[in-house]
């Protein structure tokens, strides 16, 4: 059992959802990133996703885009942000979930990635550019290491498909709610909720939904047919104002803060 | 075509294998999303290739609209000044829109109507492959986007202005570097929406499987009439065959056909810019490593955390951090040698090649000429070297001059 299985069992025995907070790691440095994930944990939030800033994110829309280029600019490392994640673990309820790119897992070599990003406290991975057919032996590796490699099913994956995702995937199944890139959305689609059910009987992984999740209206409206939700464009948007100087920074941070008590109201109100 | 003096069958034919791969290289790195759009691709293809109809189709529009087949053309005086081998120019630069990029995107237009998808979008970085899709979706009369950097569009204006001439919609890109990589990733998340509808005319044997492939089979008809050429003219095979690698495809659209004809030595010339200091080049074969960029595993300039590196390169379409598959594999197996031309190389080769033929050749082909006359001095007067001139200059005389007053 990973850091994220207890996390599901605990918030289902309790009847809750999971709200899961998407930031850069890095933007606009590792000391603000490190603050923001504390007050987000001491808020309630469940699991952090953690964005590795990468150059050429595909699956990305321009406010996420625009965060990475901001963090890459200023010359973040992996090795900078892990060690920033291996001191603020131990004082998080919350498990840190990375989103990284294949192309930096591969650059590290998978065992490396792995040994390294579990020495700093992270519990799994969301690699968006390495769909089922590619994610075999890493599967096996994070599987052997309890480290969850959360895979993600969309509305283009036909049905066959996503029951073979579902099968290689641990920790949660991540639904892509749109067939498009990351950001915000004022609706979300008709058939989102019906998929989502469908889906749901073929697994007994939990199910979080993604992409396009922004207003307390959708948490609301995907309470009772998702496990759990990831909202990313709609904080990382807030951090792009951040300046330099710390009365903003304090700003930003209660301002995020803020955001996400609003969606867990709506989620688990 | 008369193919019975080729000497072995193609061992490599058989590649990519069924996950996409050439060797290690090649695959699938992309997200879920793009996976149906993908494999629904892959399934057409392999329908239209076995389709008479659509082989016949194809084959009337590469003759009448597109003009093939390309000559094979001496270039006398050249030759005489190298002092070497005979060197011979494939002439692609003759093709309607002026380069290689239309044998594939005729193509791939038939293969959208095949699909039953109404839009289509595109990459470009020298603006080649842009005309040449917008050109494919004019005759078609299918709706065309171009994602171009906005760097590209500052130096390739002619195309730009082509490309609205044929109703293309122009989309420059301003993330990133501006260039190339750039506006593979605007393309790649324009696709992501719109999957359903949309067809991605991807320009060279880049990105995930098919792509490479389909772009490969597309632009062999350049190799393929170079070795029925060859016969007619010489009797035999060329002594060596050189072309341009940016993506790669006029490379491996000519190299392809020639892969199993062990005793011809194939050569691939890469974007050396300004020296060999990252960033200062676009040589992803010469100086980089197997990684990960737009889909697919491939020799990829990036730094040690494995982001993709800035690069440069004074022609706009060899102006890319990573390579295709199918190169890497060939350099992994040794088929095929990669050498690595300098900006400085191209520009004087571009002037000479103006005076001493009448040609104004691309300064992408200006990197393969360049080197083709370097394989021609070091061989005999009796051997043959062909070179892929992949398109023709035009495009870069503004650009070339600008290169040229700052140098002075």
């Amino acid at each position: 059992m990973s850091a994220i299985d207890d996390l599901f069992a605990q918030l289902k025995s309790e009847g809750k959802k999971a709200f899961m907070p998407f930031i850069t790691a890095g933007d606009p440095d590792v000391e603000f990133s490190s603050a923001l994930l504390e007050s987000l944990d001491e808020a309630g939030c469940h699991l952090a996703e953690l964005g590795i800033p990468y150059s050429d994110p595909i699956a990305d829309g321009p406010v996420i885009q625009a965060s990475y280029t901001r963090a890459l600019n200023k010359k973040i490392k992996l090795e900078s942000i892990l060690d920033m994640t291996a001191a603020i673990t131990p004082k998080l309820k919350m498990p840190i979930v990375s989103m990284v790119s294949y192309a930096i897992i591969y650059r590290q070599g998978m065992d490396n990635y792995l040994k390294n990003a579990i020495a700093s406290g992270i519990s799994g991975a969301i690699v968006p550019d390495m769909p089922v057919d590619e994610s075999a032996v890493f599967a096996e590796k994070c599987r052997a290491l309890d480290f969850s490699l959360i895979q993600m099913i969309t509305p283009t994956t036909d049905r066959d498909r996503a029951i073979e995702i579902a099968k290689q995937a641990s920790g949660f199944i991540y639904y892509v709610s749109i067939a498009g890139i990351t950001g915000e959305r004022n609706e979300l689609p008709p058939e989102l909720i019906e998929n989502l059910r469908w889906l749901k009987t073929q697994t007994d992984l939990p199910i979080c939904v993604g992409f396009g999740i922004s207003q307390p209206k959708h948490a609301v409206a995907l309470k009772e047919v998702a496990d759990g939700m990831i909202v990313g464009s709609a904080i990382v948007r807030r951090i792009a104002s951040v300046e330099e100087d710390s009365e903003s920074r304090q700003e930003v941070i209660d301002d995020v803060t803020e955001f996400a008590k609003e969606m867990m109201a709506a989620i688990n109100g | 075509m008369t193919t019975s003096f080729l000497k072995q069958p193609n061992p490599d034919a058989a590649l990519p294998d069924s996950q996409g791969r050439f060797g290690e290289f090649g695959g699938r790195f992309v997200p879920e999303t793009l996976v149906a759009a993908l494999d629904q691709l892959e399934e057409e293809y392999h329908k239209a290739k076995q389709d008479p109809e659509f082989q016949a189709e194809l084959d009337v529009l590469l003759r009448d609209f597109v003009g093939r087949p390309s000559p094979l053309y001496f270039a006398k005086r050249l030759t005489e000044k190298c002092g070497g081998a005979q060197i011979w120019f494939k002439r692609e630069d003759l093709n309607h829109t002026g380069a290689h990029k239309i044998n594939s995107t005729i193509g791939q237009a038939l293969l959208t109507l095949r699909m039953g998808k109404t839009r289509v979008i595109a990459e470009t970085g020298a603006g080649q492959h842009g005309v040449a899709t917008a050109t494919a979706c004019a005759h078609f009369g299918l709706p065309c986007i171009v994602y171009m950097g906005e760097e590209d569009v500052r130096r390739q204006a002619p195309n730009v202005r082509s490309m609205r001439s044929m109703g293309a919609e122009i989309r420059p890109v301003t993330t990133g570097s501006r260039t190339l990589r750039d506006a593979v990733n605007e393309a790649m998340r324009d696709w992501m929406g719109s999957v359903e509808d949309t067809h991605y005319i991807l320009g060279s044997v880049v990105g995930p499987h098919p792509f490479p492939m389909i772009v490969r089979d597309f632009q062999a008809i350049i190799g393929r009439e170079t070795i029925v050429q060859s016969q007619d003219r010489f009797g035999r095979l060329p002594d060596a065959v050189v072309a341009c690698v940016g993506g790669g495809s006029n490379a491996a659209g000519m190299f392809f056909p020639f892969v199993a004809q062990t005793d011809v030595p194939l050569i691939g010339v890469e974007a050396g810019g300004y020296d060999d200091e990252p960033g200062h080049h676009a040589s992803s074969l010469t100086y980089g490593k197997p990684g990960v960029l737009h889909g697919s595993f491939s020799y990829v300039l990036q730094d040690e955390d494995g982001q993709t590196d800035d690069v440069h390169s004074a022609s706009a379409g060899l102006d890319y951090p990573g390579v295709g598959p199918e190169h890497s594999h060939w350099k992994k197996t040794g088929r095929v040698e990669y050498r690595s031309c300098r900006d400085d190389e191209a520009l004087d080769t571009f002037d000479l090649i103006a005076k001493t033929e009448g040609i104004l050749p691309a300064l992408e082909s200006s990197h393969a000429i360049a080197k083709g006359m370097e394989v021609a001095s070091e061989r005999g007067k009796d051997e043959i070297v062909v070179v892929c001139l992949s398109g023709r200059g035009d495009k870069d005389a503004d650009e070339i001059q600008r290169l040229r007053s700052e140098q002075a």
